[in-house]
């Protein structure tokens, strides 16, 4: 059996300790690895899995300097104590100008080195625009089969909200007190309303309860979903942080509900998107017009196999352009 | 009677010298020595455990016992290190910060059993907590309630300690984290801002009809702690500079009007930044004009001077390094005749200039400060700025535009008689001291009064979950129970919770793409092999950069990440006080292909053996370089512990440093491919 399958099967297997080598993996570029790389993800396809991988993928984001990282470091805690495991996908946006990144968060996150409980991985963000970056997508994909929750952190908001949604099942957006942006991003539509929105800082007193008051007008006023706002400060004592927890399991229920319908039908959504989106990136306009058009491919994706992982639809979509794929014509 | 001379010659400033190590015992005889030479204060190291609030049991301590300075831990330690040293006549300053508070409860309480009152105690507590945010690392817990403790100590001396310094404003290491003159004068000030405010609101809190008159008296004891670098005539502007923004400060923003307590008051420890690894006796002559700086202008003359040994760049100073520099401090006190006259640069032309420039700096500087909220919040701010400028100074360095003797330029030396001995001319630690130090404090433990110091903790507890009491009453209380450091620490982490500072690399510009001269060149050529590596590995070369143990200075490996990341890398910062399985933990689950460690605090024997064994045990195989302050007899061991490349303080090209661990990189990528 080759590296990646044998990775995918003991994450299949929820051996955690596959996860450094399986991301190691998933973020090379190299020729021989993106094979691998796609065994792998085939060991963790919901075919293989016989349903949907059980962790519940979590996007977090919020504009920088929101009280993320603090924040995390209290859930890590909270998800640790009622016994879950986490997996923690850092995406740092910091400058691409040289290539290299600057990956700072993990000196802000707190969490107990000796615990195999928890995985923290930071990974630089993409180096096109849009979207999460191949690698972080997989990575939550692979991880979910091995850890109970997979948190994938950005920053920024707008755009950031988004992309996490493309491959979360769960987006949770962080803003602290007198942020107005967020709102204004809100009211005027270019922020998508995200599950559940956290107010940070609460300690602050009244400028957070009015954050927390508008955001959730604001929320009503917009969304066809009931979005939830919740208050929380990480300051001792720390307060809002088992609300919280609460309200990430009470959506994971509804999420899982009747036999994981909506959970299902989401995960496909964002396979097939993620898939057609890796296609375009590697061959651009050219290869879309090869399927038809965007339109055409996405019709031709829903018509496949919904239990197929990412890669294999990614590979389906390959085969369609070169003209050798099963519904090839 | 002549105006250029003054009627009596003016007396010398406080001299010290910066000392202490191994045990409370050994550092008292150092102590009695040095008063014997003719030094006229104390200054006392504490070693990092102390500084940061653990005990010497604890894994955090571990390889830091007794380095840098002299572990305390409880009263009878204390009265140890004072044994014979008259507490009511001494003026002791005490490098002492997150744990100020506590170190303070000591030294009344050594006092007291010498028969002292309080009320005659003179010296020093450093405790300026937003500068271990910016530059030195050893806080202990986060900005508010350290600011709190802080408040309380400024409010209990002004009452109780009258002759105390409860705070010294640190500039120093400001400039040893690579701030520019402007810079330092501006943060400095900011800082003292945030203090004198949050002491005011503490003043304001307690319903005393004195509370003005306190507030002059707090400002008059404010002092500073500052730098001196070797371009000594704008180093003696920013002195003046300083003293003029102070004077403003007390008059403007807290209503002083007494001109004693409007005095800027200041005392020095030279710059070690400057100092150099190659050819270390040229050191002596940059200490010399440092010390001429604070010295020469009466108008702006420290009040108290320690000065740094030749050697600091290649390890502990040992007690006649350290005698060499008190006999500087003698030399310009009794022989020159800078005692004799009265200000000499008052009229000039030159200095008057030098000033009216820093003034305009500093204000702009200090407004912007400002703008962020004050001190407190502007610490991501100012700690980026420093971080920028340390990396623009060590650019000038490597591309020779700044000369630096013996390091850029001047190279060819003979060998130096100086570090000839097997030990090359440094102070080693015996690494028994540790173990000693455990034992006798769990003899401690065992023999006091458990329930007393339970209760006494019960109390501290209850105190710091109220902000409306002072915290010193409590911490004199556990310090007479016999409660140790750690423990006092450890009561007010729970109810304070702990902190991470903000590392200030995420924030540092990048370096731009392209540029002119053989620095810029190199980084491109470098950047097309990080390229060209990472094409090889699949994905960009992935290098954990941090700082095992409780040393807090990371201006080096801030640097060495910044250049790392410019170079094209991933860079995972993982910054200071990190346990061995912390660093393999982190290396493990970040997949990275190299791990740069830095250590300055001589605990590099026990520690990186200990990290090399923690990533074995967890089946990381990424190789590992040190840098830091490695005398040249540990880096063979070193390397014998497995360590595939060592770094010192002569090693001052960064760029160089990082094609070099990009270069390990691609080896053990084709070793491992050809396997």
């Amino acid at each position: 059996m080759g590296e990646g399958a044998e990775l995918g099967r003991r994450l299949a297997a929820r051996d955690l300790t596959a996860a450094p080598a399986a991301l190691n993996l998933l973020e090379s570029t190299a020729p021989g690895d993106r094979a691998q790389a796609a065994a792998l993800l085939g060991e963790v396809s919901p075919a293989n899995l016989a349903g949907e991988a059980p962790g519940h993928v979590i996007g977090v984001t919020g504009p920088p300097g929101a009280g993320k990282s603090t924040l995390l470091s209290a859930l890590l805690r909270g998800w640790r104590e009622r016994g879950a495991t986490v997996a923690l996908l850092a995406v740092d946006p910091s400058s691409r100008r040289s290539g290299g990144s600057l990956l700072g968060d993990r000196a802000r996150i707190e969490f107990d080195p000796g615990d195999r409980g928890v995985f923290i991985r930071s990974t630089a963000a993409g180096e096109r625009l849009g979207g999460i970056a191949w690698g972080t997508r997989a990575a939550a994909q692979a991880l979910a089969a091995a850890f109970d929750v997979v948190v994938i952190e950005t920053v920024g908001v707008g755009q950031a909200e988004t992309e996490v949604g493309e491959v979360a099942d769960t987006v949770v957006v962080v803003v602290q007190p007198g942020s107005g942006d967020v709102l204004q991003f809100l009211k005027s539509g270019i922020m998508e309303i995200p599950d559940l929105l956290v107010v940070t800082k609460a300690d602050l007193g009244q400028v957070a309860l009015s954050a927390r008051r508008d955001l959730g007008a604001a929320a009503r006023s917009l969304g066809t979903r009931s979005t939830r706002v919740l208050a929380v400060s990480s300051l001792s004592p720390p307060s809002g942080i088992e609300e919280l927890l609460d309200a990430l399991a009470e959506r994971w229920l509804t999420l899982r509900a009747d036999d994981g319908a909506e959970l299902a039908a989401r995960r496909l959504r964002a396979r097939r998107a993620g898939a057609l989106l890796d296609f375009a990136v590697e061959y651009g306009e050219r290869g879309l017009r090869a399927l038809g058009g965007r339109h055409a491919a996405e019709r031709w994706l829903a018509s496949l196999d919904p239990a197929l992982d990412e890669a294999a639809l990614t590979a389906a979509l390959e085969e369609r352009m070169s003209g050798d794929g099963p519904n090839g014509s | 009677m002549s105006e250029h001379r003054l009627p009596e010659r003016d007396r010398p400033w406080m001299m010290r010298t910066y000392a202490g190590h191994s045990t409370a015992k050994a550092s008292n005889e150092l102590y009695r020595r040095n008063l014997e030479k003719g030094q006229t204060g104390l200054s006392v190291a504490f070693d990092l455990p102390t500084q940061t609030g653990y005990d010497a049991d604890d894994e955090l301590a571990r390889g830091e016992v007794g380095k840098v300075g002299v572990p305390i831990a409880h009263r009878g330690d204390m009265a140890t290190l004072m044994d014979g040293i008259p507490l009511g006549e001494m003026n002791t300053s005490m490098t002492i910060n997150a744990t100020a508070a506590w170190l303070l409860a000591l030294y009344i309480v050594a006092a007291e059993n010498q028969g002292v009152d309080q009320s005659r105690l003179q010296g020093t507590t450093q405790n300026d907590i937003i500068k271990e945010f910016l530059a030195r690392g050893t806080y202990a817990f986060p900005p508010a309630p350290s600011m709190r403790l802080i408040a309380d100590m400024i409010a209990y001396t002004v009452e109780h300690v009258p002759r105390w310094n409860p705070i010294n404003i640190c500039s120093y290491h400001l400039q040893e984290a690579g701030a520019t003159p402007v810079q330092e004068i501006a943060f400095a000030m900011s800082n003292a801002i945030a203090v004198l405010d949050a002491a005011r609101e503490r003043l304001q809190s307690s319903p005393s009809p004195r509370a003005e008159e306190l507030m002059g008296q707090v400002f008059g004891r404010i002092s500073f702690f500052v730098n001196a670098g070797v371009r000594f005539v704008e180093e003696h502007a920013k002195l003046r500079a300083m003293g003029i923004l102070w004077e403003e400060l007390g008059r403007e923003r807290y209503g002083v009007s007494d001109a004693r307590h409007l005095r800027f008051r200041y005392g020095v420890q030279v710059n070690s930044l400057g100092l150099t690894e190659a050819q270390p006796e040229n050191n002596v002559q940059r200490i010399v004009l440092e010390a001429l700086a604070v010295t020469i202008g009466r108008d702006a003359r420290a009040r108290a001077i320690q000065l740094p040994a030749w050697n600091e760049a290649l390890g502990l100073p040992r007690p006649w390094d350290q005698q060499w520099s008190l006999r500087i401090q003698q030399i310009l006190a009794y022989e020159t005749d800078i005692l004799d006259y009265p200000d000499i640069f008052e009229g000039s032309k030159v200095m008057d200039g030098l000033v009216a420039e820093l003034l305009e700096g500093a204000r702009a500087e200090m407004a912007v400060v400002a703008e962020h909220g004050g001190a407190v919040q502007a610490v991501p701010y100012m700690k980026a700025a420093l971080v920028d400028s340390h990396r623009e100074r060590i650019a000038r360095i490597e591309a020779g535009e700044q000369t630096v003797v013996g390091q850029n330029r001047f190279t060819e030396t003979e060998p130096s008689p100086l570090t000839a001995d097997a030990e090359g001319g440094i102070l080693v630690v015996d690494p028994a001291v540790e173990a000693e130090q455990i034992e006798a404090l769990r003899r401690w433990r065992s023999q006091r009064d458990q329930a007393a110091v339970d209760a006494a903790l019960a109390d501290l507890a209850r105190a710091a979950a109220d902000p409306e009491q002072n915290l010193m009453e409590p911490t004199i209380a556990a310090a007479r129970a016999g409660a140790t450091t750690g423990e006092w620490a450890a009561t007010l982490r729970e109810v304070f919770g702990s902190y991470r500072a903000p590392t200030g690399v995420g924030e540092a510009a990048a370096a731009p793409p392209s540029g002119e001269g053989a620095a810029a060149r190199e980084l491109a050529e470098l950047r097309e092999r990080v390229a060209e590596l990472s094409e090889r590995l699949g994905r960009r070369p992935k290098i954990l950069v941090g700082k095992p143990g409780l040393d807090g200075h990371s201006n080096g490996a801030e640097q060495i990440a910044v250049r790392a990341r410019d170079a094209g890398m991933d860079v995972v910062y993982e910054g200071i006080r990190l346990t061995p399985s912390q660093i393999a933990a982190s290396a493990l689950q970040e997949g990275v292909h190299v791990i740069g460690l830095s250590i300055l605090s001589g605990s590099h024997r026990e520690l990186i053996p200990a990290v090399m064994q923690a990533l074995r045990d967890a089946g990381v195989q990424a190789p590992v370089v040190v840098g830091g302050i490695i005398p040249e007899q540990d880096v063979q061991p070193l390397k014998d512990a497995g360590v595939a490349a060592v770094y010192t303080p002569k090693d001052f090209e960064i760029t160089r440093i990082v094609r070099d661990i990009v270069e390990l990189v691609g080896e053990r990528a084709a070793l491992a491919a050809s396997a």
